[in-house]
Formats: structure tokens, sequence, C-alpha cells
């Protein structure tokens, strides 16, 4: 099973449509939501008439915000959201209030015959606005003004570091917003059952923090209770996060008694967001003439949009993952969230680091050119080593880096390439390094992180139950191909019931690349101990020791003497017999990370580390800048591939979603001018002119698994559905400056960005385009951690005193 | 998903059938044909006509007769059609390298030839849902009225979006109108006006039948399209352009158009005019191109920046009079438009 290409537990309804997504589902007596959304970026509601539309034929109900007043939000720090805005709109598209009817055109109709009187206030549409308008606040719990949340962190002595440099580079970066764009827009059906709880079918990637949220709205008992995420079309981050629309059917379907679902439009979906975080980033970078880096220095301002999301993480890993790819002596991090008028940014693949791995590799390459080291040499020499412990207390287990960086030298023809292709032509090269599960819970817990149960009966079918949700990674095929491979058994043999709160166990949800590391664990350890029930069982029948029994090929045999056997559905009736009726269950959580001490140390641990090299090869029209990517390399250091074709599948489809954002994916907005209007909207919310790129706009991608198994991982296997992103975007920027000596130090890296580059280079100015400046701020005083080479033991020397108990309310701010 | 809203719908048989249902019906009924762009536009609510009068079940409408010497297109031909047409290819390159490149093939299966002619003019502050119009207060082209892209515009300024209508203007096109009164035939140029919310000479009553082209003999012909993918995307600037050489290379008539770049396909005539009686060498080239480049006036209301387009217009007057010229054009085509479409033949 593990490492043969396989052929995927739900292929076949997915191929042949019988896959029932959630916008598939149609009930009996079934009601249609439409929600109000706001026309203005900010106001306040003065009043809401309904009247009109609780009137209109066909309509049942009508709710607004005072019908679910009580406030949620994806992390414990942030509970800034209602289902429906009850005084106050955010940005274009928050929504207002909720017209259930017999038809979804009705409802649609009767939206239009709902009046609300809205003042209109001042709009912020970008953090350096945020900074000069400190009024009127976007969130009264801001940090201060509309600066939503900032972190800042000293590992060593950074003033030092810069002194001892032969050399110090100063950049500056910005890295545009774009969304996650699945194919499946978000819908929801809500039912009310016949004991009158309330069952939700969704696509969600965090059924059980989705669970969480409701019962806290809802003020309803958790076991009353049932999410079910429905098989997912694509998340990528844009579906880790309860959703308005979510509570208003669950509150509609409770008080109609009647099924209601609610499907969004592609403009809604846009409106979700909680895509990635346009970020405006500068890198102080001290470096000896060998290339070592002595020092660093970033900051990072980053447009959060009109409410927290997971913001607070993603601050944090706007700068936690910076040294874990090359060894960065001493650190300094700087990072602030700002309050907008648009809608939420949040995570999307990668999240909050693809950004500054945009910058540090764009960099690195300027670094290499000045200081006449080959780009790829240059990474050989500051490269991590396994079993590193960072400077900010970041414990590395394997590393494959190296490995890596050779093998996508080799295959991509590199050394011939670099520095000696016509001009119009180029080749770049990036690294980078992803976790794989985020080491902490989002709310703080003692409780595992992933929970997997079995059942095995007479018939010989095997039930993996799991709190697991698949969204079309393939995280069913994952984990029964680890419970076949344990069982000998194949994983057809095996059914999945995953993604349900009621059937199985909690597993905190598809985010930060955590299933397979974590559910798997746990997969592992149910199916042994089944397999060790059997093997009792067997072992007394066949009268052998039951460390000489073997399960392979649907059977348990003696592994001296093959021929005595009984079948795989024998030894389950033998277990059945001998101990009763056979459930097991198995569970993960991750290892304590006893380095990092201080508080926010937590952001960015992780059970494993995965790294990845990136050499693209790009053809520039110098006319037009267009460009066209010809080829593209990629080696991933994964631990070891369970199944091969998906984790292809991974790597090519996180290429192809870091070219989309490269070259053209932007979420933009449009101001008008003020003296007519106050409209802050964003620019395309389509999916034809929002631009990503198509099959055609795709180039020839070889990948290459750089296998070395992780002891911590499942078989060995660590993460691949998100690092391979990140040295796709700094990759192409570095191939566009080989090609035609130019650097864009911006994504995305657009032909008009170019041509101007192009024309700076001819005006024998800077030949760059990028940003010109970096705003002044406060950035408060940082948390200093002395790293372990100078003598730190992972806590801070001016840590304030911490408070006592985390609160329901308050627990502690944590991770991805 | 969006929800078209409640219409009725008709099926005549025969184009006097369907005339005389826009007759009776008035400007609240429209034609229908692959519906391709008029059901997004319902959709977003941009037109909500009461009744739409199909033109799929009329035989004879999407015939297509080619010849040396006259043509005629049926209108319901569909791009696809057009595209898998050797005839076309080899005939009129540049109506089918523009057909070939019209938004993704399922749509050019739907897609018809009359459709795209009289498709609708687009701008990024209309080519949006009701909401999204509402929330900035809606625009001249509809509902509205202030010209975002241009505040003090007297008129709309959304642009024309028509692969195939330049190139049909650069091969002399025709077009047939049909209605209860009668029938009547005049230039594609004169179908067009340069205003977005008028942008068709055509009234509400008229059905486009045919399209007529002249003598295509000694003709060469060509299609360069400006969008950001290989697929899907609308044009946001065109060039079309179409030669008459003598069998030594000397040009007898030539026709250049500038495509999605006002609100119809301009007529770059004095750029024409300066290849008359010439060979397509350098310096003749940079003249028409920069003749015909002073037209292209873009606006910020498509993809990719206003400057940028307007630069990319010289540059593909350039690639389209060298490719005309016989130049081997395909390693430009693939890389500025992703496009696999050979050069003329
Ligand atoms: C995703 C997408 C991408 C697209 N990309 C492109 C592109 O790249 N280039 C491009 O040119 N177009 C593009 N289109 C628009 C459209 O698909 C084409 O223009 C198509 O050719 C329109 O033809 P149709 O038959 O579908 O027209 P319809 O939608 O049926 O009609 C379009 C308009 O013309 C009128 N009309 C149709 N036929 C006649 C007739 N015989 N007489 C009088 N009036 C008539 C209709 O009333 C309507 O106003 C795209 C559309 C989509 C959805």
């Amino acid at each position: 099973m593990i490492g043969h290409a396989r052929r995927r537990v739900d292929a076949r309804g997915k191929v042949t449509g019988q896959t029932i997504y959630a916008d598939d589902i149609s009930l009996p007596r079934m009601a249609y939501c439409k929600l109000l959304r706001s026309p203005h970026p900010h106001a306040r509601i003065r009043s809401i008439d309904t009247s009109r539309a609780l009137a209109h034929p066909g309509v049942y109900l009508v709710l607004t915000g005072k019908d679910l007043p009580i406030k949620y939000g994806i992390l414990p720090v942030s509970q800034d959201e209602t289902p429906l805005c009850v005084d106050r709109v955010r940005h274009v598209g928050d929504p207002v209030a909720a017209v259930i009817a017999r038809e979804e055109l009705t409802a649609a109709d009767a939206l239009e015959l709902i009046e609300v009187d809205y003042e209109i206030l001042p709009t912020i549409a970008d953090p350096e606005e945020a900074l000069a308008n400190p009024e009127p606040r976007i969130h009264d719990y801001s940090e201060e003004g509309n600066i939503h949340k900032r972190v800042a962190f000293e590992f060593g002595d950074v003033d030092k570091g810069f002194a001892e440099a032969d050399e110090i580079f100063e950049d500056t970066f910005f890295f545009q917003g774009n969304t996650h764009l699945p194919m499946e827009q978000h819908a929801s059906v809500a039912v009310r059952d016949r004991e009158g709880k309330l069952t939700l079918y969704t696509s969600t990637q965090t059924p059980h923090y989705l669970h969480r949220a409701l019962s806290k709205v809802l003020e309803m008992p958790a076991g009353h209770i049932r999410v079910v995420a429905t098989p997912c079309g694509g998340g990528f981050g844009g579906k880790s996060d309860p959703f308005n629309h979510e509570f208003v059917v669950s509150k509609a379907a409770l008080m109609l008694g009647r099924p209601v679902k609610i499907s969004l439009t592609r403009e809604e979906v846009f409106y979700c967001h909680r895509g990635r975080h346009p970020m405006l980033m500068k890198f102080r970078t001290g470096v000896k003439k060998d290339g070592t880096i002595t020092a660093m220095h970033l900051q990072n301002v980053i447009d959060g949009g009109a409410y927290g999301s997971y913001g607070v993480a993603s601050t944090f890993y706007g700068g936690t993952l910076q040294t874990t790819t090359y060894h960065i002596p001493k650190y300094r991090y700087q990072g602030a969230r700002f309050f907008t008028n648009k809608p939420p940014c949040g995570p999307k693949r990668g999240h909050g680091t693809p950004q500054p791995r945009f910058g540090q590799e764009v960099q690195i390459d300027k670094i290499a050119e000045k200081l006449k080291i080959d780009p790829a040499e240059l990474r050989l020499r500051i490269a991590v080593k396994p079993n590193e412990l960072t400077a900010n207390f970041l414990q590395l287990g394997t590393v494959g880096l190296e490995q890596c960086i050779r093998r996508v030298v080799a295959i991509s023809g590199w050394k011939d390439k670099f520095r000696k292709l016509p001009e119009g032509r180029g080749v770049g090269l990036a690294c980078s390094c992803y976790l794989t599960g985020a080491g902490l819970s989002i709310y703080w817990n003692a409780m595992p992180h992933s929970g997997i149960q079995l059942k095995l009966d007479r018939s010989g079918c095997v039930t993996l139950f799991a709190g697991t949700t698949e969204i079309g990674q393939g995280s069913d095929d994952v984990l029964a191909a680890m419970v076949a491979e344990v069982l000998g058994i194949k994983t057809f043999d095996i059914r999945v019931y995953s993604g349900d709160t009621d059937l199985g166990p909690v597993d905190l949800g598809s985010y930060s690349s955590r299933v397979t590391l974590m559910a798997g664990n746990a997969a592992i350890q149910a199916a042994e101990r089944a397999k060790a029930m059997m093997a009792e069982a067997v072992a007394d029948k066949l009268e052998v020791p039951k460390e000489r029994l073997r399960f392979a090929d649907s059977a348990v045999f003696d592994a001296a003497a093959p021929e005595k056997r009984v079948t795989f559905v024998e030894a389950i009736c033998l277990a059945e017999a001998r101990f009763g009726t056979i459930g097991t269950v198995g569970s993960y959580t991750p290892p304590k990370f006893p380095a990092a001490k201080y508080k926010g140390g937590g952001v960015g641990t992780s059970p494993a580390y995965t790294f990845s090299a990136t050499v693209v090869e790009v053809d520039v029209d110098t006319a037009t800048g267009l460009v066209r990517v010809a080829k593209l390399w990629n080696t991933h250091d994964l631990g070891r591939a369970l199944n091969p074709v998906l984790a292809r599948g991974q790597v090519e489809g996180s290429i192809y979603m870091g070219l989309g954002e490269a070259l053209m994916e932007e979420q933009d907005y449009r101001r008008l001018p003020s003296r007519l209007s106050h409209a802050l909207v964003h620019k395309f919310p389509s999916m034809l002119d929002y631009k990503t790129i198509t099959s055609l706009d795709m180039p020839e991608i070889v990948t290459e698994f750089i296998e070395g198994p992780d002891a911590r991982g499942p078989f060995g296997a660590k993460e691949c559905g998100q690092g391979p992103l990140l040295p796709v975007m700094p990759a192409v920027a570095n191939a566009i400056y080989d090609a035609v000596g130019v650097r864009i130090d911006e994504v995305p890296m657009t032909p008009e960005k170019i041509v101007r580059a192009l024309a700076e280079k001819k005006a024998g100015r800077a030949p760059r385009y990028g940003p010109d400046h970096f705003p002044e701020m406060s950035w408060g005083e940082p948390l200093r951690v002395p790293p372990p080479w100078d003598g730190g033991d992972g806590r801070a020397i001016n840590e304030p005193p911490r408070q006592p108990k985390p609160s329901r309310e308050k627990e502690k701010v944590l991770t991805p | 998903m969006m929800r078209l809203p409640l219409f009725d719908y008709r099926t005549p048989r025969t184009v006097a059938e369907a005339a005389q249902i826009l007759d009776g019906e008035g400007p609240e009924a429209m034609v229908i044909a692959g519906g391709t762009d008029l059901l997004p536009n319902m959709k977003r609510r941009q037109q909500t006509p009461r009744t739409l009068v199909s033109l799929r079940r009329i035989e004879g409408l999407s015939g297509a007769h080619l010849d040396h010497s006259a043509s005629q297109l049926g209108s319901c031909l569909t791009l696809a059609e057009i595209a898998e047409d050797p005839r076309f290819r080899n005939g009129c390159s540049a109506l089918w390298q523009a057909a070939s490149m019209v938004a993704t093939p399922h749509i050019r299966n739907m897609a018809t030839l009359g459709g795209n002619i009289c498709l609708d003019t687009r701008c990024m502050f209309y080519d949006q849902s009701y909401e999204w119009r509402q929330a900035i207060n809606f625009c001249k082209k509809k509902d509205g009225e202030t010209c975002w892209v241009a505040n003090s515009s007297p008129r709309c300024m959304a642009v024309s979006s028509t692969d195939t209508g330049p190139a049909l203007m650069a091969l002399g096109a025709r077009v047939i109108l049909h209605s209860a009164r009668g029938e009547r035939e005049v230039t594609l140029a004169d179908l067009y006006n340069n205003d977005g919310r008028e942008y068709l000479t055509r009234r509400p009553d008229e059905i486009v039948s045919d399209i007529r082209l002249g003598p295509l003999h000694g003709w060469r012909s060509t299609y360069w399209k400006l969008r950001r993918r290989g697929s899907f995307d609308f044009p946001v600037l065109s060039v079309a352009a179409a030669a008459r050489f003598s069998h030594d290379g000397v040009v007898e008539e030539a026709r250049i158009v500038v495509g999605s770049a006002a609100s119809r396909p301009l007529v770059a005539e004095e750029a024409a005019r300066s290849l008359l009686n010439r060979r397509l060498e350098p310096e003749v080239i940079e003249e028409a191109t920069t003749l015909a480049a002073r037209l292209a006036k873009p606006l910020d209301n498509t993809d990719f920046d206003m400057s940028w387009r307007k630069k990319v217009t010289s540059q593909f007057v350039t690639y389209a009079l060298r490719e005309l010229r016989g130049d081997d054009m395909r390693a430009e085509r693939t890389r500025v438009m992703h496009s696999q479409a050979d050069g003329v033949s």
C-alpha cells in the first residue's frame, strides 16, 4: 500500500459525478436562504425595516443581527464577528439580513424589499490610511487605533550582528493579496431533526471549530449539534473559519422546522475571502563576504481587512519561519496587522509565510549576485542543518534542504543555464520550509489533536471513523492506506466515514498540513491495537507465537510456515469470538515543544518540517513584458510519499497556485473619486475577471521527491500540500531578472511592471519595480529572547508577567 | 449560483416569424442566439428582457457559402464551426484566428457569429452583479448617471470587445438586417457606433441574418489579440489587418482595424492608405504602425494598465503587418498570445 501509486478511495465517486457536495443536497420541504449584503464599505446601521420583505408571498422568515447577537471568531482572541451585522457594517458584502423563502429567486426578490437606514462612516483602504486615521476605529478592541495587533521579537543582539557584517542589504517588497478560488462555492443545508436537534451539512475544512462556534452562538449544547463536512470542492484555507451563512441557516432551520439551504454565489465567496494578506515588508540582512548571514531584521505591515479571522496567527507567521530555512544567528521581527474596510484576510495555502519567503528568497538572489556567488551555492552554505534549534527556538528534525538544492540544480541543468541563456530567457532558483501540522490547537486544551476509531466485524469490513475533512487533498485515502498497510488488506476493503462530528472522534481540521501526520499516527495506533487483538486470537488457533504472525494479502500467517494461515475475515471472527465486538481507537497529541518558553513561542512549532527547492525557466517578451513560464523543476523533502500520485498532485497543485500568484492574481479594490462617491469595492469579484492561470498557461513540471523518513511521521511521511508553493513566486522573480535584468520586488509580476522596470533600466536608473517607501511607525518594545548559542534557555529576558489561567473567553492565542 | 430572472421563451422557425414577434413585443423582447453573452448579462440584471426570441430553430441561418468572389455566412454559424472548418483557415485567416481565440471551447460550441458581432460592450464598472453596481450607485451604461471611467464624459465609454468584429471589418464584411419592415444591407463598419450604450446602429426589432464578404482572391489577413491568459479572456486590445498583394508583393488594397480600444472597432484608414502601392519594408511598417497606434486611446476599464495597452497596440500592428508580409510569427504568437493558432495561410 504505502509508497505505491494507487487509485484513491474516493476517486470513483468523483469521476462519475456521484459525490454529493453540499450544493447537491435537496431535502423535502426545504427552504432557501439569501443574504442581504452591505453596499457600503463602512456604515452604522440606524434601523432595518423588514416588514415588506416578510409580507412578500413565499417568504417564511427574515432575520437580522438582533436575532443572532452573540459574537464568534475562529481565534479565541478575535471574537469579532456576528452572523448578521448588528449595528455596523465594515466592508462591502458584510451581511445585514437574511430572507428564507420557498424559492431562491423569491428570497432574492424579497431582499430588495428590506430597507436599511445607514449612516455612512469614513473608510480605510490600506494600512497606511489606517495608521494616518486611528479614528473611527473599525473595531473597539484593536490594540491601538486601527492597528489590530503588533508582534515584536528580538532573538540576540541584532545591532551587534549588523556591526559584524561585511555587507548590509536593505530591500522593500510588496506581496499583493489574493484569494483561494476553490471550484466549489460555499454551501450549507441545516436541518432540525426529529429530536429537535440540529444537523448542519456544510462545505468546511474545520467542522470541529465550527461545531464549537455554533454551540456558542446558538446557545445550544454542542452535543445537540451535528456538523457534517460534506465532500469539499477545494478549500485551500478559505473554508477554515466559521462563516455567517452557516449560523444563519442553522438558526432558520431551528426556527422554521424546515431544512434551510444556502448556496453562495462566486461574488459572495470573494466577500467571505480569508485569503492571503497583502504584506509590505522591509528586509535588512547583514552578511559576511562568504554569504554567511550575521543578522536579519524584518518589518512587516499587514493589511488584515475588516475582521480578525486567523489574523493574529498570520501576524506571527509573517516572520516566524524565516529562521527555519537558512541559519540566522540574530533575528528581529516586527509585524503589525491593520484593520481596513475590505473583506477579511486569513489563511491561504502557506498561511502568512509565502510573502516573507518571497522577500527573503529574492534578497538572497541579490546578495548572491553582489557577492559573486552562485545562488544555489550560497543557499547550500547557509542552509539549516538536521536537528537544528533555531534562533527562535524552533526544533527542526529531518532536513532534506541540501539534497533538494543539489537535485534541483542537477535536473534543471542550472549550471548550463544560469546567466548563460540568451536575452529574454532566464532561470531562477528559490527554496522554502514549511510545517507539518501546527504544534498547538487554536484554543487551549490538553486533549488530542486527532482521533480515529475502527470497527471490525465478521463481514470482513473495516470501518474507519475519522473527524478529518476530505477537501480533495486525499485524506480519506491516506488514512485508509495506513490502516490497510498495518492490517495487510486493501484500501477497497475499508470504508471511511470522515468529517462528521456525530460519527467520528474529534479532529482539529484540514489546515496547517496536519492531517496526514496527526490523524495518520492516530490511525496507525488504532490499527495496531486491532491487529494485536487479532494476532492473539489467531496465535491461539494456529498454535504459533503471536510475534511470528504476519498480516498481508488479506490473510494472517506464520512467517516461519506461511501455509499455516487464516484469512483476514477468519481472523476477525476469531478475535470477535475471543474478545467480543471489535472496536479500537487511536489518538495523536503533538509532542511537547519545551524549547520555546517565551510568549508566542508556540507559533511555528511542529512535529516535522519539510523543505522544497524550485527552478523556473521563463521567456520574457522584451517589447511587451509578457512572461511565459517555459518549464519548472521542483524537489520536495516530504519524508515519504505514501501515495506518490496524490503527493505529486499536491505538489503540482501548489505550483499551479504559486504561478497564478506570481503572474496575475490580485484581490484588489477600487475607490471612486471621493467628491462623487464613498465606494470601496472589490475590483473584480468574478471568476472571469479575477485572473488565475488556466491549463494552457501551465508549463511542463518536473517533480522529484526527496525521501528520508522522519521518525515523527506516519511511515516517515511529512507534508507536501503547502510547502512546494512557497518557492514558486520568488523563483519566477529571480528568473525574470536572469532573463532581462530587472528586479520585480512585487507580487504579482505583471507585464506592465516589467515594462516599467525595463524603461528604468534603459534610462540608466535602478532596474527595478517595487515599493519605494516604508511607513514610519512605533512597533513597541520587542520581547528579547537570547538564542541558544548565546546561552538562551527559551525564555524572554523582559517578559511581562503572564495572566494566570486562560479563561473561556480569552483563551490563549494559538496558531493557524 | 446566480439565477436568471423569469422570461418568456419563443422559438420561431423562420426569420420572418422571428421578425414578427420582435415587432409585436417591442423593445421588451430580445434576440437570443447562443446566449453566451446575453444569459450572463441577464443574471447580472444588465438586461432583463420580458421575452427571448431564439434563433436556434431557424433553418438557413447556420450555413456558410465560401467563394473567392463572394461569400455568405449565416449569423447562427457557431464559432466552433468556423474554428474547425479548413475553408476559413485558408480563405480568411483573420476570421478563423479571431473565432478560434474567443472564450473557451465549451463557449465556442454555443456562441454564434451574429451574437459575437452584436456582443454587448464591456466595462469593469458594468460587467458586475446588480448588488455590486448598487455599491457604486450604478453608471452611465445602465441605471446611473456617471461614467466612472471618465467622470465628465457625456457618453458611456464601455469597450467593444468582439473578436470577430474587427476581423470581419478587415475583410470588408457587410451585414444583412431583417425586420418586419423589410431587409437592409450595411457595411459592418456602419453597424457600429462609438458609444458604449448605443453601440449598434441596429434597431431593436432587427435581426442580423447573414454576413457577406466580398472577393477574397489575393487577400491575406491576420488577427492579433491581447488577453492575459491562453483561454477565457475577452480581448482588451486587438489588431486585424488584411491586404491584397500584387504577385511581386506590392500592396494593392489594405485594411487595418484596431479592436477593444474604443466603444467600436476603429478603422485605421490613414495607416492602411500609407501601405498602398508599397512593399511592406520595415520603414513602411513603422509608418503605418505610428498612424494606426495613434487611434487607440485605451481607458482604465478593462484588464491591464491603459498606458501599457497603448504601447502594445503599436507592437501588435507591427507584428500583424510583418505576418502579412510573410514573416514566420509563430514564436511571437505563442509568447504573447499563448495561442497555438498558426500564422497566415
Ligand atoms: C467566459 C466568457 C468568455 C468570453 N470571451 C469572449 C471573447 O474572448 N471574445 C468575444 O468576442 N466574446 C467572448 N465572450 C462573449 C460571447 O461568448 C461571444 O461573443 C459569443 O460569440 C456571443 O454569441 P452568442 O450567440 O452566444 O450571443 P448571444 O448571447 O445569444 O447574443 C449576444 C447579443 O447579440 C444579440 N444577438 C445575437 N444574435 C443576433 C442576431 N442574429 N441579430 C441581432 N442580434 C443578435 C443578442 O440579443 C444579444 O444582445 C465570452 C463569454 C463568456 C461567458
